[in-house]
């Protein structure tokens, strides 16, 4: 990683520092909206963050990553609604049960490649799907509001909307970090060795199952702290969380940020959410004039925005 | 039993109609390694072109087969302005372009038809239940989509292996390059895939639209059944296809259908209420997980590749 002042080192400190700023925004504006939608923001990236890790290194496009959104969310739910408030048990269980499923699906999925494994990933996430549909006891269809948020204590009352933000923007920031950390050591090596090339990591030695089945896990934990959050954020859950077209946001956002970097998710969840509420306001067809932009970035941006960047840096 | 056979029989209904989805899906992946998630949007603009090319010419079959063109020129449209540009492309590239298609057509759609849906009333004549079997009665026109589309299906297998465009598609199939070297116009024979494949999803649509109400998103649902189905069968292979499609078709329909009852001879009451209809509206992703982990291939993986 170079320190010099490229386009896309500025893009990412000024990045920063607006996601830092805009509580400072809300508290002088007097204008809390902004907070709301920068929260599910900052959640979203951390979703697509952790897409990318499995996507963006590893080469395995999962397109049922929104299942552990919901899961995520789901244990959050489930376990507030049987009284079980504390945040201490809430999340370390909701990071445990995602790690489970992640073991669980990646084991099945990761004999497969290619379209294949886009395919059963997206199986996995319908199954996820329709067993929370099916959870009657838990709203179905309708979902299932949290009347209290995660409570850790008096310290860190996440109902505090400002310190909530703070909380998952530093998480996100945490994420970051560790994705970055992780694909640059010796294990990310591996993984990015096997998305390259799989047949020659093995023949050198490497059992690159494992190494995938781990970097799937992580990233299913990831994604299901963003559900944690989520939950929290909305007050709500319900299945409409893990449909596949919520799969497909994440990916969109992994790819428009650009798959190359660890912030490339952060960027695009950033440009894909304030877009679409940008366009909301302008019209109600919005999706018209995202669905073809979407279409354009894959044929004329590679790399999406992290790679624009990038390229502007080389003049 | 006179409920199993009748069940059975929706099974394959719906069955033939994921084939007709599915065939054209399973082409154009098979022929240009194209991942097409638009392929609903499809399906869903041929129901909407028959509903109202019904309304305005006062005929079901002058409706659906007006609507059977349109919708061969929106796919050919679509495969010149936009598709053409993602092949050779990754996968993700075609996941992501074509989602982004997705959102354009549900919008189009909203914005022309409203955001009501539709109906398509049948005609009079089609309304009647015919007895299939000593007791059984089953709806005319349930019974006229399983006859089309398997006439569509036969059609389909005598174009594609017996007909010199089939020889083409099958070229194009198996190396691309080579057929373009002998002098085969690769470009336009991607086209008529294209078309080919947006008609029969049309035409899926438009026989199912009757049925169902027409309406946005109708197509994002049924996408995923159709890729089980050729996920299956063995991207590539329209044999696998069909035997894939009414495999899933039973499934499903089957399974909705006894899944429950069958869950309360084991279960309590409660538990298999709650499980039933969760587990039966599974049972197809769970046939599809294990078929992949079993053959990763698919059952019937169109031989050279």
């Amino acid at each position: 990683m170079t320190h010099a002042l490229t386009p896309r080192n500025a893009a990412v400190v000024g990045l920063v520092a607006i996601l830092g700023f805009v509580p400072v925004y809300c508290a002088l504006t007097g204008n809390y909206f902004p907070l709301s939608l920068f929260t599910r923001i900052v959640i979203l990236a951390l979703a697509a963050v952790s897409l990318n890790l499995v996507m963006g290194f590893g080469g395995m496009v999962s397109f049922g990553h929104a299942a552990f959104l919901g899961l995520g969310g789901y244990v959050v739910g489930i376990l507030a609604k049987e009284g079980i408030g504390s945040g201490y048990i809430q999340w370390p269980l909701a990071l445990l049960v995602c790690g489970l499923f992640a073991a669980a699906v990646g084991a099945l999925s990761l004999r497969t490649r290619g379209v294949y494994f886009i395919m059963i990933t997206l199986a996995f996430a319908q199954m996820a799907y329709y067993v929370a549909s099916g959870l009657e006891r838990y709203g179905g269809d309708d979902g299932l509001t949290l009347y209290r948020r995660s409570a850790f204590g008096a310290a860190l009352d996440l109902s505090n909307k400002t310190l909530f933000y703070y909380l998952c923007l530093t998480l996100l920031l945490g994420s970051v970090y560790l994705v970055r950390r992780l694909v640059n050591s010796r294990f990310g090596l591996v993984i990015q060795g096997a998305r390259s090339n799989e047949r020659r990591m093995r023949a050198i030695g490497f059992a690159t199952f494992r190494y995938k089945l781990v970097c799937f896990v992580v990233s299913g934990m990831l994604c299901g702290l963003a559900g944690v959050l989520l939950a929290n954020h909305t007050d709500f859950i319900s299945p409409a969380i893990m449909h596949w077209m919520r799969s497909g946001d994440l990916i969109v956002m992994a790819v428009l940020g650009g798959m190359g970097s660890a912030m490339g998710p952060v960027i695009g969840a950033v440009a894909l959410l304030l877009l679409e509420e940008g366009l909301s306001r302008i019209t109600e067809y919005w999706p018209i004039v995202l669905g073809p932009l979407l279409l354009l970035v894959v044929l004329f941006a590679r790399g999406g925005i992290d790679g624009m960047l990038v390229r502007l840096g080389r003049g | 039993m006179l409920y199993f056979i009748e069940q059975c029989l929706n099974g394959v209904q719906l069955g033939m109609l994921l084939f007709l989805l599915a065939a054209g899906l399973t082409l154009v992946f098979g022929i240009m390694d194209l991942v097409n998630l638009a392929h609903g949007s499809l399906y869903m603009i041929g129901a909407y072109f028959a509903a109202t090319f019904a309304a305005w010419t006062g005929s079901f079959v002058a409706g659906a087969a007006l609507a059977l063109v349109a919708t061969l020129v929106v796919g050919m449209a679509v495969e010149v302005i936009a598709i053409r540009r993602l092949y050779g492309r990754d996968h993700l590239d075609h996941v992501l372009g074509t989602f982004g298609l997705i959102l354009f057509f549900n919008e189009l759609v909203r914005l022309i038809w409203g955001p009501a849906g539709l109906t398509l009333p049948l005609p009079s004549e089609m309304l009647s239940a015919v007895e299939v079997l000593p007791g059984v009665f089953y709806p005319l026109y349930r019974l006229v989509i399983i006859a089309t589309t398997l006439a569509v299906a036969i059609a389909l297998y005598l174009i594609v292996m017996r007909t010199r465009v089939g020889m083409l598609i099958r070229a194009g199939a198996s190396n691309r390059e080579m057929a373009g070297a002998l002098g085969v116009n690769v470009q336009l024979l991607y086209t008529l895939v294209f078309g080919l494949g947006a008609a029969l999803a049309g035409f899926a649509g438009l026989m199912q639209a009757p049925i169902l109400t027409v309406q946005i998103g109708m197509g994002e649902n049924i996408l995923i059944l159709a890729f089980v189905v050729i996920i299956i069968g063995g991207i590539g292979s329209i044999r696998g296809a069909l035997v894939a499609a009414v495999f899933v078709g039973l499934v499903d329909t089957i399974g909705r259908a006894f899944l429950p009852d069958l869950l309360r001879l084991l279960l309590s009451e409660n538990a298999a209420a709650t499980l039933g209809p969760a587990l039966s509206s599974m049972m197809i992703y769970v046939l599809m997980a294990a078929v992949l982990v079993v053959r990763p291939e698919g059952l019937f993986p169109a031989s050279g590749r």
